[in-house]
Order: C-alpha cells, then structure tokens, then sequence
C-alpha cells in the first residue's frame, strides 16, 4: 500500500457543519486524485462550502453545474480534454439527492457512453443542504423532515443499479475508513472508462448524532452490515478488508439504529424488517463473492 | 458594451469560508505527557486542522466537532468549554 501524502488538497476551512462526513471523505478522494484534477459539483451540501465569492478552499478547479446534469457535465469535460490528449482526472462529486434521484437519468447515460470520469455520491441519506427532506437513499425507518414518523420505504439499491451497467471499476466506501477511500480512488482513476464509487458519510445534523460521533456511527454501520464496503473490478467482485471481518460475526443492526436520533421513532415491527434487510443483503454479498472467487 | 465576465470564477484563498474556529464551543485540549503520536486525530479530523508532524492544533479554524478527541486511542484529548 502507497503512504497517504500529507499534502491537504484543501485550504483551511471549508464551512461543512462541525463533524462533516463528506468533507472527511473528500480530503482523503483529493489526495489520491492529485492536483491534476477537476471536480463537478452539482448543487448539495459539498457546492456550498467552497468558500465565499471571490475566495475558494478547494485547491483544484471546480465546476458547479445544476443538478441534474453533473454526469453530462463531466462527460463533455473528459472529452474535451481527451481530446486535448489531456489525462486530467474528471471527478463528480455529488450528494444522494443529486445520484439516486435527480441525476440518475444522465448517471445512466454517462455510464453507458463509456465516459472517462470518476462519480461519487457521498451518502448522507438525504437532501442534507435544504434542511434533511427525505431522498431515494434515506433508510426505511429515519425521520426526515419530510418523514416526520420515519420513512416507510426502503432504501433505493443505487448500487445494483449503477451495477447493472457493467463497469470496469465500482466500489463503496464509507468515511470513517480514509485508507480504504484513499486506496479505491487511485485503483478507480488508474482505470480508463466510467467509474463509481459510493460513500456512506455520516452527517451529525440530519442524523441527529453529536459531532463526535461520525467516525464512530460510519464503523458502526459496518460492522452490523447495514453497509458492505466491497469493490468490483469488471466481473471481480471483492469484499473489502474491514467488511469482511464484519460479516463474520454482524454487530446487531439495532445499535447503530440506536445510537442516532433519526431512528427513534423505530418500533421492535420496522427494526426486526431492517435486520431482516441486512441479513439478506449480506447473503447475497457473499454469494456473490463467492461465486466471482470461483470463475476466477 | 460593458465587459462581464462570462463567469463568475473564485480562487483558492485560505479563509475563504472565514474563520470557523469561531464557531467552537469546545476546544480540543491535548494531554502531551500521554499523547502516543499515533495520528489517528489528524487523520480523522474532517477539516485537516491538526498538523500531522507536530500535531498542534490550528484553534483559527478548528471548529471542536470533538472527532479527535472521541478516536483517540490514548483518551488524551479533552474537549473543554470555550469561555467567550
Ligand atoms: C433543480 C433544483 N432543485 C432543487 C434545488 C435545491 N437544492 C439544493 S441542494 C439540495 C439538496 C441536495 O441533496 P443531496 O444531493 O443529497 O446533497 P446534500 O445536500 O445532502 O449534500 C436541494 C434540494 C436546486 N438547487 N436545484
Ligand atoms: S448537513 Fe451534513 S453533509 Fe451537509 S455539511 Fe452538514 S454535516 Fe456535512
Ligand atoms: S475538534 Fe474537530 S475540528 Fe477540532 S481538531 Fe478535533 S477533529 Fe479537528
Ligand atoms: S490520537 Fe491521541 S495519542 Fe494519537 S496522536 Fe492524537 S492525541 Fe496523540
Ligand atoms: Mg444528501
């Protein structure tokens, strides 16, 4: 494994709440990138802590882009500079909000034109800059504020939809493991073609947890396998190091539902329903490993 | 014809967002004698305002989320009460 460099790619601060989840996953994504990068941003938390006009942190070139079009954005961008015979990183970084709902539609064209870029949705479970409305990725169970008794409705599987199109490089990762994101980045911008990789990033506001909390909740939510780091390399489909450890012995779900203030509306009914969910994912998981370790 | 910008383009700019330590009502403080130099604190911290060599804390900006105090193998930072 390569030593994370020092270098922050970040000037000091970004005005992400205290705790922010997202700025600590895009820290250790900058750092693996280089400098020799441009990221796209549509609109979410991560397009309104740049800095204030005419003042930036961000190191690297920024596009802000409406939010339904960050993957035709950075489609065009890689072209061009492709074009340019320019290597460039092309990066999107972009919320749950903007991946599984409003910008899926150019997501899946992107991804099916074979661009050369890097999308990552950093996962706070909902539409986190306008106040925690309730977004395709909020959990069944968790208050939003427009799901004041908790959301009746499942998770939407972003991941077996981004899966569905076959790319040579997709992963997910969480905040609380900087070493994995570090090491899935560089893999994932050593590959040419359209790749994806999926954070869960704990929010201390929407998830209504203290600030301190966020490292702590993101290992949490590993350890019960309510989220699987795992990647996949065109059909080679591993389970990442910290994962793998958990999936022998799952921390019951109900304390990470515990431990967060948007799930305390949770009945024993919902919170037996969202274990019941873990478990299952977890069988397919590794199935699934299964199964790739066998056609190698 | 006047000219405008096409766009409107920020450059980068240390205190860009201003000074975010004002925000703190807590201030991380380290207890030297039992600090181990493992750099878990620095590498967790989400705005990167522990310096990973020296690990002073940069209070200009540091924001007392309490993240580095709360992974700290050592238990050797407490998170004290700012007094403004
Ligand atoms: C077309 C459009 N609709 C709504 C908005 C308002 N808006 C700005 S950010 C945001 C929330 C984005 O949520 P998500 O993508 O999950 O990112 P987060 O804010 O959680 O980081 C919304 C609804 C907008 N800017 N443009
Ligand atoms: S609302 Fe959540 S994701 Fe957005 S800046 Fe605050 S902590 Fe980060
Ligand atoms: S309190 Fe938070 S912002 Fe301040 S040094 Fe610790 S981790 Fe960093
Ligand atoms: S985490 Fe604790 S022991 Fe490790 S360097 Fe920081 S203060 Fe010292
Ligand atoms: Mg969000």
């Amino acid at each position: 494994m390569t030593e994370i460099p020092k270098e922050e790619m970040l000037l000091k601060c970004p005005s992400t709440c205290a705790g922010c989840g997202s700025l600590l996953a895009l820290r250790y994504i900058l750092k693996a990138a280089g400098k020799d990068t441009v990221l796209v941003i549509p609109a979410c938390c991560n397009s309104v802590i740049q800095g204030v006009y005419p003042y930036m942190l961000h190191t690297v070139p920024v596009y802000n882009i409406a939010f339904a079009a960050a993957a035709a954005c950075a489609s065009g961008m890689s072209e061009a500079l492709r074009a340019k015979g320019e290597k460039t990183n092309v990066i999107v970084y972009a919320g749950d909000g903007g991946t599984a709902d409003i910008g899926i539609q150019a997501l899946s064209g992107a991804l099916e034109r074979g661009e050369d870029f890097l999308y990552i949705c950093y996962d706070n479970e909902a539409y986190g800059n306008t106040g925690m409305q309730r977004s395709g990725a909020t959990p069944l169970g968790a208050i939003t504020t427009t799901t004041p008794n908790g959301k009746t409705v499942n998770k939407k599987d972003l991941d077996r939809i981004v899966e569905a199109h076959n790319l040579p490089y997709q992963a997910t990762a969480c905040s609380s493991y900087p070493a994995d994101i570090y090491n899935k980045v560089k893999k994932a911008l050593s590959i040419p073609g359209p790749k994806f990789i999926h954070i869960l990033a704990p929010c201390p506001p929407g998830w209504r947890i203290p600030s301190e909390k966020t490292v702590e909740i993101g290992k949490m939510a590993v350890k019960s396998g309510i989220w699987v780091l795992w990647e996949k390399e065109y059909d080679k489909f591993t389970v990442s190091a910290p994962s793998r450890a958990a999936m022998k012995r799952p921390v019951p779900v109900g304390e990470y539902l515990k431990a967060q203030g948007r799930f305390r509306k949770v009945d024993e009914k919902t919170a037996a329903v969202i274990q019941a969910n873990v478990d299952k994912n977890l069988k397919k998981i590794a199935l699934e490993a299964a199964q790739s370790e066998e056609t190698e | 014809m006047s000219r405008m910008p096409k766009m409107t383009i920020s450059v980068p700019h240390e205190g860009g967002a201003g000074l975010t330590g004002s925000w703190r009502t807590f201030r991380p403080v380290v207890d030297r004698e039992t600090c181990n130099h493992c750099g878990i604190c620095a590498m967790f911290c989400p705005d990167a305002v522990i310096d990973p060599d020296t690990l002073e804390i940069d209070l200009v900006y540091c924001k007392g989320c309490g993240i580095c105090s709360n992974e700290c193998p050592k238990k050797c930072i407490k998170m004290v009460r700012e007094e403004h």
